[in-house]
């Protein structure tokens, strides 16, 4: 095989990579390196510094250290199975594009993985070799995301914590038996003993010592993890309750939901249907509910019957639709809890809401002035100058919202 | 009584702070006062009009949210900005609450030029691009550290604002030294130092062959099968697209996202390569043991 320029390589491993959704850089610790003597910072908010057509946003050097793979995920373009064109960086490579870029304002940092080589052990030390020469040689202060491999050994795990602002472990799909039939060589109970290792040691990092000194950091930007939605057959009642489970048990900063991607050289096992991305748009929409609005999984997909979230509406408009004897709410009188149930209410319209009544009564205007989406709330509430009357139960009220139906598209 | 004030670049937001503070401290009313930027024409009034007082001692005292908002208007491109927020400063003098009154059309006003400038700031920040001046020899591996390298960037703001994030970039940039020019203002940074100067035209920088680098990510991490070209374009809006190294490239990504769609679907299935049965075997043997 002729050998591939880093050009080349850039290429394959790039592509290789596209199909993990996160590319998050923001909650990190502060570092600059105002001192002259190193490079990057980091400030709490990411930046992206470029967005590609499929509008997702490009804030770090998202590539695979290789993409020869020896285990057969299925739904992963890298599967020791597939005919996918292979490559591999060399570690100077990797630390050399990363800085490069860095130094031309391209990027916030590396979000690193790899397929798996020889063996986890292998992989996972080439990795975290990566870090420690961008921290340790190139005093770089710039943002690191890596991705571990579960089956690695702690102490490696242990030293990606030390280096990174953020390691992933993906759990791939929601539930064990789809890992067992199409992730055949994953183990689950490791994903999640790994997931509660790192966990432990995140805590243990935040944990003030006797002389009250911070301990040594490890991974600020926490943990997250990501699953393919629409490769199995699971509903997204199945989802939600996973993803409960996720931030439950190992704090995981956030669950990424990436929708089944059509690969080239697909499997002949997977659905021809290429899942809606509207649906991974509920699901995260679901999702937040379940961070910051006090929804719990069962209450979100219990709407329907086949545990699939309203692809027409969003889900908190679904669950009000399915709950009206909860409405209409007197916005100057109702508790937080109940005004953040309140479609078209966000976080902030009720922090809004809750600071003016202390002092005066809220009034239909105000809510336009607070940022409401009163398109949504309407039907829901009442203030002195607006009551929604019978629109509350009457029968078409889902039509309002509820565009024209939609076919799926056919892959 | 008119005065007549003229702000030059750079340091504006000191320049214009000293002199608020000396026409506050001598009582002069917003109307009496003609406040002139660097982009300003029109010498019509200089015949009637008297330079400043000067009151070098002048305290004032204002809220903490005042001096942000005026941080960031100062650097709006409205030659208006100065005298609004002298007028802003006049009025909070006597009713600090004012500040928060959004229905004050002043302030509302004053707000919006405070958003703006933020985004702009906000885009400057992730749309600059350095290209390398003089580079050293190419790759070998190791990084070259003997001596501070050196980066230039044109980039084109709306508003006057590469002073306010030179920090931001030197905060990042810190081992290199670089200057970014826009046509309001030119910042250079060398050997650690911050050193602000007025716009001007575009310097050459060359070309820097890491683009070409940056173009092939660009290309290969966008996923054919969910174009969203609405949600890129509000985000990285046209305007900044001609100094963006990657974005010549969009038009035919868009153009050709269908046809590699059309093609991954057309394509037979393949069969697996000899080696991937050997390493499954070696899989399950080593899953057993375990
Ligand atoms: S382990 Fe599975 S998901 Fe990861 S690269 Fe290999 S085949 Fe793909």
């Amino acid at each position: 095989m002729a050998r591939l320029s880093i050009q080349e390589k850039l290429a394959i491993l790039s592509d290789a990579a596209k199909y993990d959704a996160s590319c998050a850089s923001s909650g990190s610790s502060k570092r600059h390196s105002r001192d002259g003597n190193s490079l990057g910072s980091t400030e709490g908010i990411g930046i992206c510094h470029a967005y590609a057509p499929d509008g997702r946003c490009i804030s770090l050097l998202k590539i695979l250290m290789t993409n020869f793979c020896i285990y057969d995920c299925v739904y992963c373009i890298n599967r020791v199975s597939s005919n996918v064109q292979r490559a591999r960086f060399t570690v100077e490579e990797i630390v050399w594009l990363t800085v490069e870029f860095y130094r031309r304002n391209y990027i916030e940092g590396l979000f690193l993985s790899s397929g798996i080589i020889k063996s986890p052990d292998d992989t996972m030390a080439d990795i975290v070799r990566i870090a420690r020469i961008l921290r340790e040689e190139h005093g770089f202060k710039g943002y690191i995301h890596l991705k571990t491999i579960p089956d690695a050994a702690p102490e490696l795990i242990e030293e990606a914590g030390r280096l990174a602002d953020r390691i992933s472990i993906n759990v791939e799909l929601p539930t064990d038996q789809s890992v067992a039939q199409l992730a055949p060589e994953k183990n689950p109970a490791t994903i999640r003993s790994a997931m509660g290792h790192v966990r432990e040691n995140i805590e243990a990092s935040k944990e003030k010592t006797l002389v009250k000194k911070r301990r040594k950091k490890f991974a600020p930007a926490g943990q997250s993890t990501q699953l393919i939605v629409g490769a199995d057959d699971s509903n997204d009642a199945a989802i939600l309750d996973n993803s409960s489970r996720l931030y439950g048990n190992y704090k995981l900063r956030r669950v990424y939901y990436s929708a089944f991607s059509p690969i080239p050289d697909s499997s002949h096992i997977l659905p021809l249907i290429k899942p809606p991305l509207i649906r991974e748009h509920r699901l995260y929409q679901a999702d937040w509910l379940m961070r910051f609005y006090g929804f719990s999984a069962p209450e979100i997909s219990g709407v329907s019957d086949d545990g699939m979230l309203d692809l027409e509406v969003d889900p908190k408009l679904a669950w009000a639709l399915a709950n009206r004897h909860a409405f209409p709410v007197n916005v100057n009188r109702a508790g937080k809890q109940t005004l953040l149930r309140v479609p078209g209410f966000g976080t902030r319209t009720v922090g809004r809401i809750l600071a003016v009544r202390r002092y005066r009564t809220v009034h239909y205007d105000d809510l336009v002035r607070m940022g409401a989406n009163l398109r949504n709330a309407k039907p829901f509430i009442f203030v002195p100058d607006w009551s929604p009357g019978h629109m509350t139960d009457s029968e078409n009220l889902r039509a309002r919202f509820a565009p024209p139906a939609q076919q799926l598209q056919l892959l | 009584m008119i005065y007549l004030v003229q702000i030059e670049q750079p340091g504006l937001f000191g320049k214009w702070r000293d002199n608020a503070r000396s026409l506050l401290g001598a009582d002069v009313h917003p109307d009496n006062i003609i406040w002139k930027g660097t982009s300003s024409t029109g010498e019509l009034f200089d015949s009637v009009t008297a330079p400043p007082p000067k009151m070098p001692d002048a305290e004032l005292r204002v809220p903490k949210a005042f001096l942000s908002l005026a941080n960031s208007v100062i650097c709006h491109n409205d030659p208006q900005r100065f005298g609004m927020l002298y007028a802003l400063l006049w009025k909070i003098r006597s009713a600090p609450a004012k500040l928060g009154d959004v229905s004050d059309p002043l302030v509302s006003q004053l707000r919006v030029m405070e958003k703006t400038v933020r985004r702009d700031c906000h885009k400057m920040k992730a749309f600059v691009r350095f290209r390398e001046i003089d580079p050293l020899p190419p790759c070998d591996g190791t990084e070259h550290n003997q001596t501070r390298r050196r980066f230039g960037a044109w980039f084109e703001p709306d508003h006057y604002i590469a002073e306010r994030t030179a920090p931001f970039f030197a905060r990042r940039f810190g081992d290199m030294d670089w200057i970014i020019a826009t046509p309001q203002q030119i910042v250079h940074f060398e050997g650690g130092k911050l050193r602000h100067e007025p716009g001007g035209e575009r310097p050459d920088f060359g070309t820097d062959a890491t683009d070409d680098l940056w173009r092939t990510y660009f290309t290969h991490i966008f996923n054919p099968a969910r174009l969203k070209v609405k949600a890129m374009q509000s985000e990285m809006p046209k305007k900044y697209w001609k100094n963006l190294p990657e974005a010549a490239l969009i038009p035919g990504m868009i153009a050709g996202a269908e046809e590699r769609l059309r093609k991954m679907r057309a394509a037979e299935p393949t069969v697996a390569p000899a080696r991937a049965a050997k390493v499954k075997a070696i899989n399950r043997q080593r899953a057993d043991k375990a």
